[in-house]
């Protein structure tokens, strides 16, 4: 294993979010709270508890599921897009680096931030809403697991794109969607028994119904259902990260 | 002794069907400066990407310091440092932190000694806080080469190092390949100015159309390949070769004021002397002699023009 090279993609990657640390600590902060005075204070004030919970504190694992899988995403295909786009990834592919490396160093930065700004979110929200979280370890792991599976999914995006459009695309196009159809703001049992059906193929559902379970003992799917999608993304993520290595694919010529 | 670099049957056509190495065979020495000449678009950089890992080989084999590139890629990598011809820099990085970055990227432990000696070799050392984005193109250049140095290869690719760079600089840049050949490294130099091939080169390659025209060293293809010729300022203009010189290959030149004889000295050891004695029986005068050595410029085109 190079370790060395892990740590140099690592912390390179790091050291682009210290030099614009005010304005990475900054917008999840204020957007959270944004959030909560429009969605928890002037509507949520106006809705009735979900199942026996208020509705500002409802939407809080929505709202931490939100942001760490845009951050995710944006950060990891980023981190991966700009080093091809200004040719710096000559680098990278020419250095004794195996896939696993490669992976560790970009998707680890990606996921560190990821699980950063989470903490931050929380934290935030612990001054809108009483925070309750029953199960503290699974909720780092639901984290952990997210974080680590879309920031694969985001380099997955980097290497694919070869536009700053297309970079954009999946994110706006599809990421933002799932997560605003996945339950963010709502239990899914509150729709029509077809969109029932139809959210089911959503993958962002199961993230939010596990992670919202760990906080209040409730979920719209199986815990285990949840974590097994969650594995199942993961590893289709894994596999086809390696496969865009290995075969070089729109990073080789 | 086993080279260094040996590329056997290398071919690649890339995707769109272009064809642009064509059963490239090479052999690179250990120590050697190798200077690899062609035209744009001849084939040099993507053999060196072929090398390096950046290009994917349609079939053929290499291998480095008889490691296989692919099964042995940690190996060979690690031997191999790459100068490409793109200024490719992160931009608000500090000079050390970009070369320290390249030294951990090739799986080498911290060693601020050997980086700060690379900077200030290359006079970067009073530069190493700034960011890239400060430096002058001459100096981005230089850092390229650090990073390619920081990790202390065997190996050195260097795709077109002065590109862009003024005479001093330039100077600078052969003066410190030099020194990196004495230290062992083996360095492979592509490159559009010939006169940098003719001042570094143990060897040259010449590639066209993805193809190896000849491998020489460079006192071997001056030899093979190298003309000379012998002008004479004449007292009186000719309006013809008098007779008497006919069975010499002259030409006239200058509206008849200059003589000329093109010659191989490696073939025709003793023909300067008879011509002159030729010369001087036949009545003419001359004033003054000048002799030209072709350039490897010139046998560089005359070499891309025949095929």
């Amino acid at each position: 294993m190079n370790f060395y090279a892990i740590k140099a993609i690592y912390n390179f990657e790091m050291a682009r979010t210290w030099r614009t640390l005010a304005e990475s600590i900054a917008t999840p902060v204020v957007s959270t709270s944004l959030y909560f005075v429009v969605f928890g204070s002037a509507i949520g004030s106006r809705i009735t508890d979900i199942e026996g919970i208020t509705y500002a504190a409802f939407i809080v694992p929505g709202l931490v599921m939100l942001s760490i899988l845009n951050e995710s995403v944006n950060n990891a295909s980023f981190g991966v897009y700009m080093p091809k786009f200004t040719g710096t990834i000559y680098e990278v592919l020419t250095a004794p680096v195996s896939y696993i490396e490669i992976l560790c160093g970009y998707v680890g930065a990606a996921a560190t931030k990821s699980l950063v700004l989470s903490a931050l979110i929380l934290i935030t929200a612990s001054f809108f809403v009483p925070l309750e979280i029953q199960h503290p370890f699974l909720m780092v792991l639901f984290l952990i697991l997210t974080a680590v599976s879309f920031s694969l999914f985001g380099f997955i995006i980097g290497v694919w794109a070869d536009s700053w459009a297309k970079l954009q695309i999946i994110p706006m196009l599809v990421i933002t969607p799932l997560i605003f159809l996945g339950g963010s703001f709502y239990s899914i049992h509150m729709l029509p028994d077809i969109w029932q059906k139809i959210s089911l193929f959503n993958p962002v559902v199961y993230l939010i119904s596990g992670f919202r379970w760990s906080f209040y003992e409730q979920s719209d799917v199986s815990l285990w259902v949840s974590l097994m999608m969650i594995s199942a993304f993961l590893t289709i993520c894994i596999l086809l990260a390696r496969w865009m290595i290995k075969t070089g694919y729109h990073l080789r010529s | 002794m086993s080279p260094i670099l040996s590329i056997k049957n290398l071919n690649k056509t890339f995707a769109g069907g272009f064809q642009a190495l064509k059963n490239v065979n090479l052999d690179i020495h250990k120590g050697e400066i190798f200077a690899l000449l062609g035209p744009n678009g001849a084939g040099k950089t993507t053999l060196i990407g072929c090398v390096t890992g950046l290009v994917n080989l349609t079939s053929g084999h290499i291998t480095v310091d008889g490691h296989d590139i692919y099964k042995d890629y940690r190996k060979t990598r690690k031997l191999i440092g790459l100068v490409p011809q793109e200024l490719a820099v992160e931009m608000f990085e500090p000079v050390l932190g970009t070369v320290n970055f390249s030294r951990g990227l090739f799986g080498m432990a911290p060693h601020p000694a050997h980086v700060e000696s690379v900077l200030k070799k290359l006079s970067l050392w009073e530069k190493r806080k700034n960011s890239m984005l400060t430096l002058s193109g001459g100096m981005k250049r230089r850092v390229m080469i650090a990073k390619a140095l920081s990790h202390e290869p065997q190996v050195l690719f260097l795709d077109e190092p002065t590109a862009g760079v003024d005479v001093e600089l330039r100077r600078d840049m052969w003066k410190q390949i030099r020194e990196l050949k004495s230290l062992g490294v083996t360095i492979i130099l592509t490159t559009h100015y010939i006169e940098e091939a003719e001042e570094m080169a143990d060897r040259v390659g010449v590639i066209n159309k993805g193809e190896i025209i000849l491998t020489e060293t460079k006192q071997d293809l001056m030899q093979k390949f190298g003309k000379k010729e012998l002008l004479l300022d004449l007292e009186n203009s000719l309006d013809s070769i008098p007779e008497k010189l006919s069975h010499w290959d002259l030409k006239l030149k200058s509206e008849g004021r200059r003589l000329s004889y093109i010659y191989d000295a490696a073939k025709e050891e003793y023909s300067i002397a008879r011509l002159l004695s030729d010369i001087a029986s036949s009545g003419l005068n001359y004033k003054d002699i000048h002799v030209y050595q072709s350039k490897l410029e010139d046998i560089f085109i005359e070499l891309v023009k025949d095929k």
